[in-house]
């Protein structure tokens, strides 16, 4: 496999791009791994890099059931941020973000990271309160780049926004997390799929996992369309997917509901966006960024009923369409390109879980909502230091399933145990 | 749009109505024990395939129905009033009117 380097652009560029090989294998399934992880989206590629790469676990391997990053990985809207407030979640995807500004390095693999603040509008003086109360939380827990902007800053780095004083909401200021942003969905699970791969881990498309086979208290095989694969270790990484998995191992109940969430790309505009704005008040719930092709790339709400189809229902496409209307009327006349949907694994409160499971050697990554995208580098990070040490970090101990027994939610958003409402 | 036909109000866009959640919970007497009350709140089957779910007619005649659905084709299997003294009047008046 070729290192990308300034000096093999060129020479490839000098001599016809015919010096590329190809990024990662595609090998048969060996009888037996030390690690098998199940779902080749981003939170298994990620785990396998990182339980190679900083562990130095050989013998590993990715199932994934369709072709890579043809999951969430790859419908997502890409919003990489780490303005989250609770305990636990606070240091996770700070962490998160860290990674994210070293990611491209470490992959060798641009990732296209691009820190170009996200901005949340708000509509009340008490929303501002708030925001500042929170925005105040993330200055003094090691986010420096948490500001709050009166509608003066706001109007001169985002002129275009809808600011008329009669509006049903009008603008009043911003929250704005400078270090937050976008990256490449794609080139996220293909970089890692790439790091892995040079490490020794067999990725293995085309492959879904049917059935897992038990001993005791231990997962000894998973049964594929490729075959039986014994294993010493098992990770599920499935997202949408987590209940089904479970109910294969014979692991009954789980505190997630599968929901879809849609997501839209407009046409390719000329640049009008610099920044990921959100807008969000009274049962509106709105985000947008410009990709670097030029399509406005946004979303809304999810479908509001519990739904295993990876296809989305209009109500939602209008309630996006208005709120986009509403807060940047200039999209009025451009063409909407495509739409799609993803199978996301909503959690009871909105926060994942990294954990252990009933069973001795099988490790649980789920429960990621709209917000896994950020998630990925530290979910893999964790996940992999969970799997290769068979304990969890003290930075995840909160992310098991058994919190709920304890009293402990998670709820960034207080929605309380209703998972279609968090987001 | 999901069609539902609502036994009060006739067939009607899904739009109409908002989701409730899983309508197989059988939720536990006040003084059950903290456990049946953990795994009725906060666990779920999450099945893929028909569910029992509960909606709400809220832009209609506001009542729960109890809907048998499936969650991977949206298909609908059967709709009734959630209440069962409801459900067992329009049944009684349906065999009546036969
Ligand atoms: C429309 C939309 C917008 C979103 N926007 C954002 C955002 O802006 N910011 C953000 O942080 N997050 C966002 N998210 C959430 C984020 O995309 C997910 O939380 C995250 O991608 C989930 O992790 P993953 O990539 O590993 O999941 P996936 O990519 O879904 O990976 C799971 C994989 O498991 C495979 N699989 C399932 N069952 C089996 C089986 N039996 N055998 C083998 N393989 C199997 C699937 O095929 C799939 O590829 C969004 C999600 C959606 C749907
Ligand atoms: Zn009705």
């Amino acid at each position: 496999m070729t290192r990308f380097s300034a000096w093999s652009v060129f020479k490839n560029g000098l001599t016809g791009q015919k010096g590329w090989s190809r990024q990662w294998r595609d090998p048969e399934p060996k009888p037996h791994y030390d690690v098998v992880i199940v779902g080749g989206g981003l939170h298994g590629l990620a785990t396998a890099y990182y339980l190679a790469a900083n562990h130095g676990v050989k013998n590993i391997a990715v199932l994934e059931k369709g072709w890579l990053g043809g999951g969430n990985a790859g419908r997502n809207t890409t919003i990489v941020r780490s303005n989250y407030f609770r305990p636990g979640n606070r240091e996770f995807y700070e962490h998160s973000l860290k990674l994210w500004e070293n990611l491209s390095h470490e992959l060798n693999y641009n990732v296209m990271f691009s820190q170009r603040s996200h901005i949340s509008l708000l509509h009340s003086p008490g929303a501002i309160d708030a925001a500042a109360r929170n925005y105040n939380i993330l200055r003094r827990t090691g986010t420096p780049d948490a500001e709050i902007w009166d509608l003066a800053t706001l109007k001169r780095a985002v002129p275009h926004l809808n600011y008329s004083p009669t509006s049903r909401f009008p603008i009043m200021g911003a929250a704005v997390q400078k270090r937050a942003g976008t990256a490449r969905h794609d080139a996220v699970a293909w970089g890692y799929a790439r790091g892995a791969d040079k490490h020794g881990v067999d990725i293995l498309q085309q492959c879904e996992v049917q059935g897992i086979t038990r001993e005791g208290d231990s997962v000894s095989a998973v049964e594929t369309s490729r075959g039986t694969i014994r294993a010493g270790k098992v990770a599920f990484a499935v997202a949408g997917n987590t209940s089904r998995l479970w109910t294969m191992a014979g692991l009954g109940k789980l505190p997630i509901e599968s929901h879809k969430l849609q997501a839209f790309v407009s046409e390719p505009l000329k640049p009008l966006l610099d920044q990921v704005v959100v807008f969000g008040i009274g049962g509106a719930h709105f985000y947008i960024s410009q990709s670097d092709k030029g399509g406005m790339v946004f979303g809304g709400d999810l479908d509001w009923y519990k739904s295993y189809a990876q296809r989305g229902n209009l109500p939602i496409v209008q309630d996006t369409a208005e709120a986009a209307m509403s807060i940047l009327p200039c999209l009025g006349r451009v063409k909407l390109l495509r739409h799609w949907s993803g199978l996301v694994d909503m959690s009871m409160d909105g926060t994942h879980f990294l954990c252990k499971t009933p069973l001795s050697n099988l490790y649980l990554n789920a429960g990621w909502n709209y917000g896994g995208f950020k998630a990925t580098p530290a979910s893999g990070w964790y996940f992999a230091d969970l799997i290769a040490n068979d304990r969890p970090h003290e930075k995840i101990r909160n992310f098991d399933l058994k919190r709920f027994e304890r009293g402990l939610q998670i709820d960034e958003r207080g929605a309380g145990p209703d998972p279609k409402l968090h987001g | 749009m999901i069609r539902i036909n609502c036994p009060f109000c006739g067939t009607r866009d899904h739009s109409e109505f908002s989701y409730g959640g899983d309508g197989s919970i059988d939720y536990p007497a006040l003084d059950a024990t903290k456990e049946a009350w953990h795994d009725a709140v906060f666990m779920r089957d999450n099945i893929c395939g028909v569910q029992l779910e509960t909606w709400h007619h809220v832009h209609g005649c506001r009542m729960w129905l109890k809907i048998e659905r499936d969650t991977l084709t949206h298909e609908i299997h059967s709709v009734r009033p959630a209440h069962p003294g409801l459900a067992a009047a329009l049944s009684s008046e349906q065999e009546a009117g036969q």
